[in-house]
């Protein structure tokens, strides 16, 4: 500091700085967001504590008690092999919550790095990387999972690594353009005048600030890997485990819907209808919040 | 306005004679449940074809009072208290059939932007009809009044300007078409809000010159908004000024800017470089302290915390109305003694001198840079030459578009110039792009922009900014680091506790000091800075502008100075260069290029600017846009807008060499000096 200073510190800092709410505050405030959240969480403890819940085993066959309507007893009935549907739905929300998030995660990881580069470098590479990104889109997800899967094999891994890879062009599409939207910005030429390295510039400048846009993009993909996880298991490549699927429970008991045992069909699927559901009440309030 | 009245005091006109009258109106805004008080007790009258002033920084309520009186406030605002009359009818009583009268035939608005007041996907013509058309017209008859409405505000080929959509128009020509569409009705009063802030000084005297001279033939009353005391000292009659939602003076619009009674007022205008005012020499005041946030609820005077004169009835109490002159009142219980007010800053500051040495900091040899756009070859920069001296501040103007803000970033090595070209420093020749340049020259370039939202991380806490010159450039750590950063926030008068916040959390000023301490953060040695007062207000401005010149007495370091306004390049720059389509056109001391002779199209560019010091008496005007730099003219380049074109045809047929006309002053013009001093005699300045 020197005397040639004319304003006093004082002067400038007189003004109480702007509060900033908490984001999970403003989360809280929005009804859809509760709700969501809430289903969500049901469905998390159902895949951790789910053989604990459960009022009968998922497996145990009980060939006496076969397509049993709903009762008192077996509250979602019970099916052509005289297994409790509603056990068998809670036990099932497990493969489901392992599968899909893992493999949306996967998919973010990799399309934001590829994002962040594609955008940030832009030029050829960009030119030609998104190209490719799109002819992949051009195809069918589901068609491209279902070949992968039956080329590579049912198991997990395939299942989460062939979604995460399908994923990773859509979401480094639109991470591509939020970078571009950064680009616009003063703050990346002012941190080039000082010397920042191209990978500080994408990961540590950029990154923070399209964080929000990858954010609301993991949770629509996750939307999706359900579907899609279900999907696989419906057509008859969902994973062979001991626990129960509820893709491959639809698949096996569609077939009797024409004799009107529609419980064994139905609350599965509402099981994953009420899962994507919830996800997209929870994006879409992450979303318009991060907006605002 | 007759002639007679022009020399009387212009007083409120009374009762039913006004075409607006606004009584003890209080606007609220419903935020968080809360409502928040944003206009308060406002009066004000507009007269028949009166021409009404509303000044204010942001935040003022400005623009409230205009939405108040077209009943256009957002869902959450509404009129809480008080009256609205226009033409003798209040809006606020009407039912949406007599409302969408009232728009359509007796209030008009033109707003800020007007590329956004134009339905893009409608032709000029179709748009400028369809007011016609309301107002009961046929068709054909409604195409030829809107023909002759757009030659009315001054566009030369209107039956072509018809046929094109509002993208194809430039911003000054899109304006003419909003004022059209907005004077098509006839309507009593003419809302202008802030109408030419987003356009050129050049183009903003054509449209300001435009409202004037229809003002006289249209018999309109005129609200006319801006944040620019000098563009409303030029307009307007009578002038309020609002501040923090209270209208705290109001009077004849000379008496006010000559004598203002409240403290407000007379700090304003102490915050802008007038005249004569030097950054070494009548040093800007500033306003210390911030408006008070919305619907703030403290008895007393709503200036009281900031006002340099506060006596504890100013606390105690909110002052009356006062009585402060002929036709002026003021809400200050201490009128009387404003024009004696103590400054916030004292006048006369010693700064160090920068040594100033012969040899240049920088020279530019030849600089051009071409774009490519849509196949085209756009001359962004063609042959520049320049040295910018050590120590001194390097004025760069010229209109949007010249190759200001191209020359810097080359300078900065962020955008890389045509092969051929040469900038050297220190006798090195630096390198084209910034990976090519070594850590010592990186180190001695930096940059203020313009905006501080844009030029900041909003994700990163104000430690982080600032400290990353300190550890990349100068590379500092641990507690020579800490060190550092706190004398680095005091430099830029903040405080330590301001570095964990982030950029949103703080004000616009602060922000700016946020980026200013970034850029010397690393000890450069030149720092461009980009107009970095234009998206602040007054009376921060003052206080931005200080602190830049403190720095550099402090650091001695050199200063890019790029503005499009006069007056502040005139403040701040030892020196200035004048840049017209990517060429120089001249270049010298800041007092001879403001004083005269000057180019042409430095004369236009000074002529073009309102001042708070009284008009020129005769001033020379710009027509036209500046031409594309995809196509630009041959010979001089400046020929096409030249008011003072040579008859010999020299000027369309051969380029004018930059030759210095006078020790240290340079300039590309055929007319010789001695005629160009002679033509420009006029007015001799100070």
């Amino acid at each position: 500091m020197t005397e040639t200073l004319a304003v006093p510190p004082s002067v400038v800092a007189s003004r109480p700085e702007r509060r900033e709410l908490p984001v999970w505050r403003l989360l809280l405030s929005r009804p859809a967001f509760v709700t969501g959240a809430l289903i969500l969480l049901f469905w998390i403890v159902c895949a951790i504590f789910g053989n604990e819940i459960a009022p009968h085993s998922p497996l145990v066959q009980q060939l006496l008690a076969t397509n049993q309507s709903p009762s008192a007893h077996h509250w979602f009935g019970t099916d052509q092999l005289g297994r409790d549907v509603l056990s068998r739905v809670i036990v099932g929300a497990q493969t489901m919550l392992v599968i899909a998030p893992l493999a949306t995660l996967v998919g973010t990881v990799l399309g934001t790095a590829l994002g962040l580069v594609l955008g940030y470098l832009g030029g050829v590479v960009d030119l030609v990387v998104s190209r490719i990104v799109e002819a992949v889109l051009a195809l069918p997800a589901i068609l491209v999972i279902f070949l992968f899967v039956v080329a590579l094999g049912v198991s997990t891994l395939t299942q989460i690594l062939v979604i995460g890879f399908i994923f990773t062009p859509l979401i480094a599409r639109t991470v591509r353009s939020a970078v571009q939207v950064e680009s616009q910005l003063d703050y990346l030429p002012a941190a080039r005048l000082l010397g920042e390295r191209p990978l500080r510039m994408m990961f540590v400048e950029i990154l923070p600030n399209v964080m929000p846009t990858v954010l609301v993009e993991f949770t629509i993909r996750l939307g999706y890997a359900i579907f899609a996880v279900a999907t696989l298991a419906f057509l008859g490549f969902g994973v062979q485990l001991s626990t129960p699927n509820w893709g491959t429970d639809i698949n096996a008991n569609y077939v009797v819907l024409g004799a009107g045992y529609w419980w064994e069909t139905l609350f599965p699927a509402l099981a994953i209808a009420s899962l994507i559901i919830a996800i997209n009440l929870v994006a879409d309030a992450i979303e318009q919040v991060l907006a605002g | 306005m007759t002639a007679t009245e022009a020399t009387e005091i212009p007083g409120p006109a009374a009762g039913p004679l006004s075409a607006v009258q606004v009584e003890h109106l209080d606007v609220s805004y419903r935020v968080r449940g809360k409502d928040r008080l944003a206009l308060r007790d406002v009066s004000f009258q507009i007269g028949r074809s009166e021409s009404y002033g509303l000044v204010g920084e942001s935040g003022s309520g400005k623009s409230t009072v205009a939405l108040a009186l077209t009943r256009y406030l957002p869902r959450n605002g509404r009129v809480s208290a008080g009256s609205i009359r226009i033409a003798g009818r209040d809006p606020l009583a009407m039912n949406p059939v007599q409302l969408r009268q009232l728009r359509a035939q007796s209030v008009s608005m033109v707003y800020q932007e007007p590329g956004k007041a134009l339905n893009p996907s409608l032709r000029v013509g179709r748009q400028v009809a369809e007011v016609y058309e309301v107002a009961g017209l046929g068709k054909a008859e409604a195409l030829e009044r809107a023909e002759a409405m757009l030659r009315t505000v001054q566009i030369s080929d209107p039956g072509n300007v018809m046929q094109r959509y509002p993208h194809q128009l430039s911003g000054g020509m899109a304006q003419r078409v909003v004022i059209a569409m907005a004077l098509a009705a006839e309507p009593e009063l003419l809302i202008l809000d802030e109408p030419t802030t987003a356009l050129d000084a050049t183009v903003e005297a054509e449209v300001l010159d435009l409202v004037a001279g229809l003002r006289e033939e249209l018999d309109t009353s005129l609200l006319f908004i801006s944040h620019n005391l000098a563009v409303i000292a030029k307009m307007c009659d009578r002038v309020g000024v609002l501040y923090a939602g209270e209208l705290i003076e109001e009077g004849p619009a000379r008496q006010v800017f000559e004598q203002p009674r409240h403290p407000y007022t007379m700090g304003l205008l102490r915050c802008i470089p007038r005249l004569g005012q030097r950054k070494d020499h009548g040093r800007l005041d500033t306003i210390p302290g911030f408006l008070p946030p919305p619907g703030h609820t403290e008895g007393g005077c709503i200036f009281a915390p900031r006002c340099p004169i506060v006596e504890q009835q100013c606390r105690d109490a909110a002052p009356p109305v006062f009585d402060a002159g002929p036709g002026q009142t003021s809400r200050c219980y201490l009128h009387e003694t404003t024009g004696d007010l103590p400054r916030s800053t004292p006048l006369d500051v010693q700064l160090p001198a920068t040594p100033r040495t012969a040899e240049p900091a920088v020279t530019i040899r030849n600089l051009s840079k071409t774009f490519t756009a849509h196949g085209h070859a756009v001359h962004a920069l063609a042959g520049v030459n320049l040295d910018i001296e050590r120590g001194e501040t390097l004025g760069l103007v010229g209109e949007s578009g010249s190759g200001k803000t191209t020359l810097a970033r080359i300078l900065l090595g962020l955008t890389p110039p045509d092969s051929g070209s040469a900038i050297e420093m220190n006798g090195d020749q630096l390198g084209a792009e910034l990976r090519q340049r070594s850590p010592a020259q990186l180190k001695a370039l930096q940059i203020v922009f313009q905006n501080p939202d844009s030029a900041l991380n909003r994700r990163h806490t104000v430690r982080r900014l600032i400290s990353r010159p300190l550890v990349k450039l100068a590379g500092l750590s641990g507690a020579a680091l800490s060190e550092k950063l706190t004398e680095l926030i005091r430099s830029v008068r903040m405080e330590p506790r301001h570095l964990g916040l982030r950029p949103r959390q703080l004000s616009g000023g602060l922000k700016q000091r946020v980026a200013i301490a970034r850029a010397f953060g690393g000890g450069p040695r030149i720092v461009v800075c980009d107009e970095p007062t234009s998206a602040l207000d007054v009376s921060v401005q003052a206080a931005i502008l200080n602190l830049l010149a403190d720095l550099q007495a402090k650091e001695q370091v050199t200063y890019l100075f790029i503005s499009h306004d006069l007056g502040l390049v005139r403040y701040l720059s030892d020196r200035i260069a004048v840049l017209y389509l990517g060429r120089l056109m001249e270049l010298g001391p800041a007092e001879r290029v403001f004083s005269g002779p000057h180019h042409p199209y430095t004369e236009a560019l000074l002529s073009a600017v309102p001042s708070l010091d009284g008009q020129r008496t005769q001033r020379i005007r710009l027509t036209g846009e500046i031409p594309s730099a995809a196509n630009p003219p041959s010979g001089c380049v400046f020929h096409t807008r030249c008011p003072r074109r040579l008859a010999s045809g020299i000027c369309e047929s051969t380029e004018p060499p930059l030759v210095e006309v006078e020790p240290g002053h340079l300039m590309s013009c055929h007319i010789p000096i001695d005629q160009l001093t002679t033509l420009q005699s006029y007015e001799p300045m100070p």
